[in-house]
């Protein structure tokens, strides 16, 4: 019986759903507007993502070492920075790397390449450069520099300076818009999405209301409440696939037709890419977004008139 | 015993319309029971108190010795696929065919795909709408629509049909065949309670007549005729 309950409830919504043409044109139109803004959100995320993502890569801290630290030291030093769980990456710059840079760098001026062989040695230190997997945590990085890991297996201190101190400032300014552009990117979603919830939820709540005295005349014929809710669930997860379907087929073109803009504007993600790479993580949440909305919606507005 | 009792039953509206005043009456199985008064007499409002639509304010309704307003939800639900309801505006459910509305009934009440297959087309044929199966509400005239609403009314065979000014919005040749179907079902051994304020229908029932007004029974003849 159970079967035969659940195909009555499906058929009989299906058929409202293709008998109430328009009324479910509207609501499937208005759906497909709320799930665009859900990928638009997806999207934008991403686009936030990479901008910030960017911008972190761009920070670093430089440590440099004492002439006399030896090579074995730095590596070793290397490998405990590296397992820090703030660290994202280091790079070990050698002397004579560091040399070969700076010749490169200064190639033409002559007097000061005169001044390099007039010293006769190689002046410049090692340095390693150290990135935080998040800019708020140098200062930890920092801190931990001036601790005791920094000595050799001798005793002496191998790290000569940092340019933490110089870049302090920048880096917590940094840090601080990063976590903001974070917040404020949450905090926009949040209400775009719980927006246009609402106003598919205010829709769908209309379609119902106007099914009120149907539902009353159900109710009197004895039917449960299970039963007369179902198709209008059922018409409510039609209303999100079909919404979802249409919401991802127009996806396709915009973003083949805005992805070499997105490229250009925000260094370097190309949105047509990101939907195809993301194509059934995005298909995931657009139409199980859809399916969940109207059935809650649905389910919700049906309530209100069951107490007859 | 009687198979519906009103005990003392007053219904005051939110607004302060008394509705119905301190009614008591009975009706025995099989009986045809037709309920007259004027607009705002409160026979609707009895029919609701049947139905369990509306609670009483004071008093109590009885269906086969049960207190109507104190069931739960799911036995609610049971005691209305007991009754079958017909009202003035046929409530048909718009979306759905002749067959479908039908059907609803029988799916409301658990009835098997075999049992809709072979009963839909023979109770339309009582109401004699068998070449309508498949139309929609809206593609019939009021006369046919009050007959599906009978046929899916009685499809169940319920112990009662309520049919509340069924007639209201007929020609009178409509109006006379559906009097008839209803006497036919009656004969058939269900109780019927009618609410009109036709003449010509209570003349042509000529069962038990209650008479209202302003919310109060001020007539009930055994056998009588409209006297308002």
């Amino acid at each position: 019986m159970l079967i035969t309950k659940i195909k009555r409830v499906v058929r009989s919504g299906f058929n409202s759903f293709w008998r109430n043409g328009f009324v479910s044109f509207v609501s499937v139109f208005v759906m497909v507007v709320t799930l665009f803004v859900i990928a638009g959100v997806v999207f934008s995320g991403a686009l936030l993502n990479s901008s910030l993502e960017q911008i972190r890569n761009k920070v670093d801290i430089n440590v440099y070492f004492v002439t006399s630290a030896e090579e074995e030291d730095i590596l070793a030093f290397k490998k405990t920075i590296d397992v820090l769980p703030q660290v994202q990456s280091s790079e070990y710059v050698a002397k004579d790397k560091a040399l070969d840079i700076f010749k490169e760098r200064h190639g033409s001026d002559q007097s000061i390449l005169q001044a390099l062989e007039e010293l006769g040695e190689n002046p410049l230190r090692a340095l390693l450069t150290i990135k935080a997997k998040d800019p708020s945590q140098y200062d930890s990085i920092a801190k931990f520099l001036q601790s005791d890991a920094t000595l050799s297996q001798s005793g002496s201190n191998i790290v000569d300076t940092t340019n933490y101190p110089e870049n302090q400032v920048a880096i917590e300014r940094l840090a601080k818009i990063v976590s903001a552009a974070d917040k404020l990117g949450f905090a926009l979603t949040l209400i775009f999405v719980i927006l246009s919830i609402l106003v598919t939820f205010s829709t769908i709540q209309l379609v119902i209301h106007s099914a009120k005295d149907e539902i009353a005349v159900m109710r009197l014929m004895g039917a449960s409440s299970k039963y007369i809710r179902g198709p209008f669930v059922v018409g409510g997860i039609m209303y999100g696939l079909i919404a979802g379907i249409l919401t991802l087929g127009l996806l396709y073109p915009i973003t083949l037709y805005v992805g070499p803009f997105t490229e250009d504007f925000f260094v370097g993600i190309n949105l047509f890419t990101y939907f195809m790479a993301n194509f059934w993580q995005l298909c995931l949440i657009v139409l199980g977004s859809g399916v969940i909305i109207g059935s809650i919606s649905s389910y919700m507005a049906v309530r209100k008139h069951l107490k007859v | 015993m009687p198979m519906i009792y009103f005990d003392k039953v007053t219904k005051i509206y939110p607004d302060n319309s008394v509705a119905l005043e301190e009614v008591t009456f009975a009706i025995e199985p099989k009986e045809f029971l037709t309920v007259v008064g004027h607009s705002g007499a409160g026979k609707t409002t009895l029919i609701k108190m049947l139905l369990a639509e509306e609670k009483p304010t004071k008093g109590a309704v009885f269906f086969e010795s049960k207190n109507i307003h104190k069931l739960k939800k799911k036995e609610i639900n049971m005691v209305r696929r007991q009754i079958g309801a017909v009202f003035q505006d046929f409530r048909l459910l718009p979306n759905k065919t002749v067959f479908e509305n039908i059907a609803f009934a029988m799916e409301a009440a658990g009835r098997t795909d075999e049992e809709i297959q072979s009963d839909v087309p023979h109770v339309l044929e009582l109401v004699d709408l068998g070449n309508k199966i498949w139309n929609f509400p809206h593609q019939l005239s009021g006369g046919e629509k009050q007959r599906v609403a009978i046929a899916r009314a009685i499809v169940n065979q319920p112990d009662i049909l309520i049919a509340d000014e069924p007639t209201g919005n007929l020609d009178p040749i409509n109006t006379f065949d559906i009097v008839q179907i209803f006497k036919k079902i009656n004969e058939l051994g269900t109780t019927v309670i009618l609410t009109t304020h036709n003449k010509g229908v209570v003349d042509s029932v000529g069962g038990r007549v209650i008479t209202m007004e302003n919310g109060k029974i001020i007539r009930d003849d055994k056998s009588g005729n409209y006297v308002l």
